[in-house]
């Protein structure tokens, strides 16, 4: 059937299994459940597979490819439709968020078999593939606004899905709000958008952008604007500096929840709505400069902290926040694909990476500190050996997923377009300490002694609905790579080429590429034409690999050789240790900055003065007013005759002026 | 000035009086007499009007009958002198304004009528008195009905006064 | 007898009489005389009518007149005799003790 017709399906889908399982869920056995929810999104996933199909088939005239459903406001010059669209950035989301979501999904079963509420986090996941989906496939970006602030909501309800632990409440809470804040300055930057372009379909907007000239490098300018605006939301919902704060907290959350919102899909939705929106960016030097500036320095930041988390699940988040850093990094630089394909990479391994915790997790019976853990590769091995490619992965050991994306981004970030020394430094030692800590994690949790009680643990492979999952995504974690692999090494830069036209369309300079995005392309300044095996050696003896290797052998000597030696460090720069272990006391200083004086603000003025003083006081006193006043009447009705009388007197001497005065008086004015 | 004059002024002297007298009195008894003094020169100046009929009802009816009632009310009730009570702060402060007030704009407007001017200019021809015979033709043709409902009204009046006026063991 | 004497002459009195009955209304305590009070505006009333009769040449104004004494004939007689009830039931005269007719 003709699916590109019919695009609303795939995100129909979802929606349907979250109203069955969420309205009727209560009432149906577990495969019931399983059922709706692992089916709704395993459709969507064929549908996507069948769209894909399709939309090869496409002459590139007709992409990106458009259907409209019907209008959904109109209000003067503005006009929103719900319409979708389908272009390869499209498909390339598609594929990850539904193919990263099935397999989250069976993994699901098995983590949360034990849990209350096992339809409710059914019906939650599959309302936030959804949304997601909506916010993927939206044309417009008000639509896309929808999806974006519904995963917003999913998150805060999935975090938050253990409503009884105040923990997890305030961490969703924490998510939710912050994420908020973000979502004010896309608001605006919508705003300013429709007010600049007069439209919000991505199409209309592109191609007027695309007659109006670079802007100059500063903050004016109304594309820097709008592009600044939206970067906002993006720091929110992708957890960049300063609103990352909320993505370690949400770690109170399900791993399911971790791996699959929090990892691959929803804070991704800042990375694809800049890659989306390229063609505004690219006329906005300073706005890709604070892209990449901020990315830089998220990356570098986070990772510190990651250095020394002792929560397992702690250390991963930071190294999310740390990875998103990158691929902004990587957008900032003009290497759109390079940070949308290290958005691909990244959903496989970091998503693998949350689950294998998770079966950590669930094998330690719920205990996350690593600092209980040790010994565990023999008893656990599928989830050792799976958690250990993921970690070659993102360590960025060459041949596995995440060695071709990150190259691909720090080449840029050297050699590009709008390379700057200071991101490629940052940005490669950013990379030795992720090795660095992702090894700590891996030598802390599966190597040396174990640290906890035998008898009281009993330490257990998960079952094959989780381990399944996991040998699913090193697989990709593994070949993921291959599909962007620079020609030099055989691969066929397959990538690069398809995403060309998203990137390239409404360009600054139409027809050449945006940034550098191999290593060994021609025309790349200070690099040579040379030859496959030359080139291969450069890459394999890059900057990245040896800065990688770097990492594993110190962790390796900190965590295998001498374990006495990260003791002793930390003895001897105790106030940096300190000061990074609390996460740089960021938290706090909000807290006592932003959070005090707010809460202050609102219980001494808006709660004591204006809710109970004004608003309360002006109704209550109407009403008391009226009480007394209605009193005083009252009293006229003394009992005593005699005021009667004289109040009919009164009444009386009235009557007689108006009819001698006024009546008369007129009378005779007219005679 | 002549006797109409001298008789009008004479009898509006005593009229006034008396409504002072009947307010400054004390006792109920003295103020009923005064109210009759009221009446009687009410009957001259009726008599002076020309409307001797009316004149004579007025002796008649009113001070002979209505008045003898309050006399014989107040003597069977002996009720005394009357009490300080002062309990209406309104009747107090308003009270006496008002009427003064009331008073002076009637008496404004009475004055300043057209019709008093008219008469004074003598524009007017008036007849001198009137018949009673003309009166009761009146009566008993255009105003049959009111007549025949106050005769009504009389004896509605009798039976509430015997029903509230009796004890309540009989 | 030629009326020599203004209408306007009678008026005013009339107004006079009608605002002093009116005072003695407001201001005196005990029932009777307040009764006497009324049946003073009533005849102060009865001298415009007169009044207004002659000045006009017609009978209605009579005629009313001596309605308007029927009727205060009347309610004299009921008057006071709820005056006699209401003596029997609170022993006093005085309006200001009568009271019960409050909220």
């Amino acid at each position: 059937m003709p699916i590109l017709e019919h695009l609303w399906i795939i995100i129909a889908l979802p929606l349907l299994g979250a109203a069955i399982n969420g309205l009727l869920g209560k009432s149906f056995s577990k495969p019931m459940v399983n059922a709706v929810g692992i089916g709704s999104v395993s459709l969507s996933f064929l549908a996507v597979v069948e769209a894909f199909r399709e939309f090869a088939q496409l002459p590139a005239a007709q992409v990106p490819w458009i259907k409209t459903y019907f209008t959904w406001i109109t209000a003067g010059a503005f006009k929103v439709d719900f319409a979708l669209q389908m272009d390869q950035l499209t498909v390339v989301m598609l594929f990850v968020v539904t193919f990263v979501g099935l397999l989250v999904h069976i993994y699901s079963t098995g983590y949360m078999a034990h849990e209350e509420g096992y339809y409710r986090f059914f019906a939650y996941m599959n309302l936030f593939v959804f949304f997601m989906l909506t916010l993927v496939l939206a044309s417009n970006v008000v639509l896309m606004f929808v999806g974006w602030e519904g995963v917003g909501l999913c998150s805060y309800l999935l975090v938050g899905f253990w409503f009884l632990k105040q923990s997890a409440i305030s961490a969703g809470k924490k998510a939710f709000i912050t994420t908020r804040i973000g979502d004010f300055g896309f608001t605006i930057g919508i705003l300013l958008l429709f007010w600049t372009f007069h439209s919000v379909d991505f199409v209309a907007v592109f191609k007027q952008s695309a007659e109006m000239p670079v802007e100059g490098f500063g903050p004016a300018g109304v594309l820097t604007g709008i592009s600044l605006l939206l970067f906002i939301g993006a720091i929110g919902k992708s957890a960049q500096i300063p609103l990352y704060v909320w993505l370690p907290d949400a770690m109170e959350g399900p791993t399911p929840v971790s791996a699959l919102i929090h990892a691959a899909t929803m804070v991704t939705a800042g990375v694809y709505m800049v890659a989306r929106m390229n063609p505004v960016f690219s006329r906005a030097p300073f706005a890709m400069f604070v892209v990449a500036l901020i990315g830089t320095l998220t990356a570098f930041f986070a990772a510190t902290i990651g250095l020394v988390q002792t929560d397992i699940k702690k250390v991963l988040a930071y190294s999310t926040v740390s990875q998103l850093g990158y691929m902004f990094l990587g957008l900032g630089v003009g290497a759109y694909a390079a940070g949308i394909f290290h958005l691909m990479t990244h959903a496989f391994f970091k998503g693998l990476l949350f689950l294998a915790a998770g079966s950590v997790i669930h094998a330690m019976n719920g205990d996350q500190e690593m600092g209980h853990m040790g010994g565990l590769r023999k008893k656990i091995p599928i989830t050792f050996w799976t958690m250990f490619i993921a970690t070659l992965a993102i360590a960025g050991i060459p041949g596995f997923a995440g060695f071709f994306s990150k190259d691909e981004i720090l080449d840029a970030a050297r050699t590009g377009a709008q390379a700057n020394v200071w991101f490629y430094g940052l940005g490669l030692i950013a990379a030795g300490l992720t090795s660095f800590y992702m090894f700590r994690l891996i030598f802390l949790t599966f190597f040396g002694e174990p640290r906890y009680d035998e008898h009281k643990v009993h330490v257990h492979e998960s079952p094959w609905s989780m381990t399944v999952p996991l040998i699913l995504l090193a697989i990709l974690s593994t070949c993921g790579g291959w599909f962007a692999a620079p020609h030099l090494m055989g691969g066929t830069d397959y990538f690069e080429k398809f995403l060309h036209p998203v990137f390239a369309t409404y360009a600054v300079n139409p027809g050449i590429e945006q940034g550098v995005s191999l290593a060994g392309a021609p025309g790349a300044a200070g690099e040579i034409a040379s030859s496959p095996m030359m080139e291969l050696v450069h890459a394999l003896t890059g900057a990245p690999v040896i800065i990688a290797l770097v990492g594993l052998f110190i962790a390796w000597w900190f965590y295998i050789k001498s374990p006495e030696t990260p003791k002793k460090l930390a003895q001897s720069v105790r106030g940096l240790y300190t000061l990074v272990l609390h996460k740089y006391y960021i938290d706090e200083l909000y807290n006592a900055v932003f959070i005090q004086p707010l809460l202050w603000i609102s219980t001494n003025i808006f709660w004591h003065v204006i809710d109970e003083g004004v608003i309360d006081g002006t109704v209550n006193g109407v009403a008391r007013g009226l009480r007394e006043s209605g009193g005083q009447v009252r009293e006229i009705q003394s009992g005593n005759a005699r005021s009667y009388a004289t109040w009919v007197v009164i009444g009386a001497v009235g009557f007689t002026v108006l009819m001698l005065g006024i009546w008369l008086g007129i009378w005779e004015m007219v005679r | 000035m002549s006797l109409p004059f001298l008789v009008f002024f004479v009898c509006a002297f005593v009229a006034v009086l008396g409504a002072l007298l009947l307010i400054i009195s004390k006792e109920p008894i003295h103020s009923a007499l005064a109210l009759v003094l009221v009446m009687i020169s009410l009957a001259v100046l009726y008599l002076m009007l020309g409307a001797d009929f009316i004149a004579a009802v007025q002796v008649i009816v009113y001070a002979g009958a209505i008045m003898v009632l309050f006399v014989f009310v107040i003597m069977l009730l002996n009720a005394g002198s009357e009490e300080r009570t002062d309990w209406s702060k309104m009747a107090k402060y308003a009270g006496m304004p008002l009427g003064i007030f009331l008073l002076l704009w009637l008496g404004h407007w009475m004055y300043h009528s057209a019709i008093g001017k008219e008469i004074a200019n003598g524009s007017v021809a008036t007849s001198s008195s009137v018949s009673t015979v003309e009166m009761s033709k009146m009566l008993f043709n255009q105003y049959v009905f009111p007549f025949e409902a106050t005769s009504i009204l009389i004896l509605i009046a009798i039976l509430g006064a015997l029903v509230l006026a009796k004890r309540d063991d009989q | 007898m030629m009326n020599i004497v203004p209408i306007s002459y009678y008026l005013v009195l009339s107004a006079i009489l009608f605002g002093l009955g009116v005072v003695a209304f407001v201001f005196k305590r005990n029932i009777i005389t307040i009764f006497m009070a009324i049946e003073l505006m009533l005849n102060a009333v009865n001298l415009a009518f007169v009044a207004f009769a002659r000045a006009h040449n017609q009978l209605d104004g009579l005629v009313f007149v001596f309605f308007v004494i029927v009727v205060a004939a009347a309610e004299a007689a009921v008057g006071l005799a709820i005056v006699i009830t209401v003596y029997q039931n609170r022993q006093t005269l005085n309006i200001e003790r009568i009271n019960l007719l409050k909220f």
